[in-house]
């Protein structure tokens, strides 16, 4: 909903949660459900019922526990039937620095100051580690804002004494502790108050009136940021950008003005404006994010403008490049089919304010508005698209990922058959066990596949572990290298075993790896270990989203009999596990 | 700003925070005349208040409030000068 999107209206939405609210649930859009535990060490009803908000724009129709006032601690701490009860997917520890309760006083020694600090961050590392053994869920923490006043003025970022120094030191350990720790997140109201402006922020008419620890008008920006954490969390980054050329990458207009006259690069104010959003630009795909071009423009005259010598992006940083005069919402659609992605999966970067329009009406994607030159990376970046919680091996790769798979592409188009082409990859796979090492990317990729996944089960870091280490389970996880690089983990199987039968919880595959016969590689692992362990029989289910279609008839191929179907389209199927069996997959050498 | 004119964008203030198109309130309304016209959405009404009129009550007014019509005063008052 634009309303929600950054740059959004602070007060509109303080005003019209409640409409809001009934707007996103009648919008008729499809929701993940998750519990969200939110302990708070000041008021959070607000922060609550707007995080709701956000969270349904996200996606995710989230059931809330709210501590009581101020029991963020105790309620972990201490026998907790209600929370115990409610069994949350996320906690998430709301608290400012009117929660720290040793800041040093003057004239205290060096040593006693380290002890408060001690004192201090020992309080909340006890409560993390409670939480997250009777939890084992995700954790969300804010770190802390700075004082709204300093006694020592500028010294009070140097002295041990001055609250500053205090607040860096503890964020310091916060993060230390984040950087060491699984499924532990640290939300940075410290950056988030100083964008806000800290005055404003910490007004402490609301801790005194209301005991908020932060102004009203701050609580959408704080609820927002936690929110793109939490879908983050559950796999619903955006993946790429869809950017226009004209006065989007560079100013002036290529056709018009000639590539000697466009306005980038070091020699004007202009040029340099552009260049340092070029800059960030690229950036982005050090984090994973597929970078694409959509532009009306002659694709000569696109071309000629990032091979200008300042252009810091060059044609070789983009995957799919569409530089023509058909509508962009049809080229923004093909690039979508091309990387096998979902158009919702897509950001639409555009000057134009009627194509940002028309594209985001049509194709269900945010076009952020924004602004002026001087503004698109403000606007960008604190969209949170891509917030990163995980930075796998794989997302750092992935554009040339994608770029291989072009290159693929245009190969296959060279063959008159299939699989002469499919030969002609020389693909090598690896197909194992799940192990330590690519815990991170299989629990990221349960939770971002969406068109190959038979169940559409989603697992946090911790469960997927828990998997791994139990007897009751066949997992698996596919790699996937070809003559034109590496894929890297593409494809997750997970069954639990009940007697001589193996439930299939969980299959997936990413689709950049579709039409590979990667499929039936692991059909041929999954049987062969299934054969190892006894098993007769392996049930497969398929449980019908908006996105899964694919899969439907999924198990018919890899050779299962199907059992049964309910009304909501639901199937069981069945494979009989015998000695007998031929493996399927012919393409692919395997481990 | 005329008195009526403060009613009726305050009349909006109140349907759009309660989210009920039906609420008018007048100079002797207050929180026991609304339904839902509790503590915390209170705060929201006061934000909402102070957002329409590009104004800001201090504490010690906030503190103070005792219905509606003395609400008005103090818009009336900040907007005059």
């Amino acid at each position: 909903m634009k309303e929600l999107q950054y740059p959004f209206d602070s007060g509109y939405i303080i005003k019209k949660k409640k409409s809001i609210k009934r707007q996103l649930l009648g919008s008729g859009k499809k929701f993940i459900e998750k519990k969200i535990a939110v302990l708070g060490g000041s008021t959070t009803h607000d922060i609550i019922a707007i995080m709701d908000l956000f969270l349904l724009d996200q996606g995710i129709k989230a059931e809330f526990y709210e501590s009581e006032y101020a029991m963020y601690w105790e309620d972990v701490m201490f026998e907790n039937e209600e929370l115990k009860a409610f069994s949350p997917d996320i906690i998430y520890i709301h608290t400012s620095n009117r929660n720290i309760r040793n800041f040093p006083l003057q004239g205290m020694t060096k040593e006693e100051v380290n002890s408060c600090l001690e004192a201090d961050y020992q309080h909340f590392l006890k409560l993390w580690e409670k939480a997250k053994a009777d939890y084992n869920c995700p954790i969300i923490q804010n770190n802390f804002e700075y004082p709204y006043y300093r006694l020592l003025g500028n010294s009070d970022a140097t002295d041990i004494h001055g609250r500053v120094r205090y607040i860096n030191r503890l964020n310091e350990k916060f993060a230390t502790y984040a950087e060491e720790t699984e499924d532990f997140f640290i939300q940075d109201i410290n950056y988030l108050s100083s964008t806000y402006g800290l005055d404003v922020w910490s007004n402490p008419l609301y801790w005194h009136m209301y005991k908020y620890s932060l102004a009203m008008e701050a609580i959408p920006l704080l609820a927002f940021s936690v929110s793109n954490i939490i879908k983050s969390i559950y796999g619903k980054n955006k993946k790429s950008l869809v950017l226009d050329l004209d006065n989007t990458l560079w100013g002036g207009i290529i056709g018009d003005d000639g590539v000697e006259n466009i306005e980038i690069g070091p020699e004007t104010s202009m040029g340099q404006v552009y260049a340092e959003f070029q800059t960030y630009i690229k950036a982005q795909k050090d984090i994973g994010v597929i970078l694409n071009i959509a532009s009306k423009n002659e694709e000569e005259n696109a071309l000629a403008g990032l091979n200008h010598p300042d252009s810091v992006l060059k044609p070789d940083d983009f995957i799919d490049i569409k530089a023509n005069w058909d509508p962009k919402s049809k080229n923004v659609e093909d690039i979508a089919r091309e990387l096998n992605l979902l158009p919702e999966s897509f950001v639409f970067v555009d000057d134009n304010p009627a194509e940002r329009e028309i594209v985001s009406a049509q194709l269900d994607m945010p076009a952020p508005e924004i602004g002026s030159v001087e503004d698109y990376i403000r606007v960008i970046d604190r969209s949170g698209f891509f917030e990163v919680t995980k930075l796998s091996a794989d997302d750092a790769k992935r554009n040339k990922m994608y770029k291989e798979n072009m290159e693929r592409m245009k190969l296959e188009a060279s063959f008159a058959d299939y699989g002469e082409y499919l030969l002609s990859l020389d693909m090598k796979g690896t197909i194992k066990g799940f192990e330590p090492i690519y815990l991170d990317r299989i629990a990221q990729l349960t939770n971002k596949s969406n068109q190959f996944n038979l169940t559409t089960k989603r697992y946090t870091r911790a469960e997927i572990e828990k998997v791994s280490a139990s007897d009751e389970y066949i997992d698996l996880y596919g790699k996937l290298e070809d003559k034109f690089g590496d894929n890297g983990v593409v494809s997750v199987v997970i069954g639990h075993i009940n007697g001589d039968i193996l439930n299939m919880d969980l299959w997936i595959m990413s689709c950049r790896v579709l039409k590979r016969d990667m499929e039936y590689a692991m059909m041929d692992e999954l049987v062969s270990k299934a054969l190892a362990k006894g098993i007769k029989t392996i049930k497969g289910y398929f449980y019908p989203t908006a996105k899964n279609k694919m899969v439907k008839e999924f198990y018919k191929q890899m050779g299962f009999e199907k059992l049964s179907e309910d009304e909501s389209g639901n199937t069981v199927w069945e494979f009989k596990v015998k000695d007998s069996y031929k493996k399927q997959n012919n393409y692919i050498k395997v481990n | 700003m005329k008195r009526e004119e403060i009613y009726e964008r305050l009349n909006e203030v109140f349907r759009d925070v309660f989210d009920d198109e039906s609420i008018t309130v007048a100079d002797e309304t207050t929180a026991a005349d609304v339904e839902g016209w509790d503590s915390l959405i209170h705060i929201t009404l006061i934000e909402a208040v102070e957002e329409e009129f590009d104004i800001r009550f201090d504490m010690k007014t906030v503190v103070k409030l005792k219905n509606v019509g003395e609400m008005v005063d103090v818009i009336d008052k900040k907007c005059s000068v």
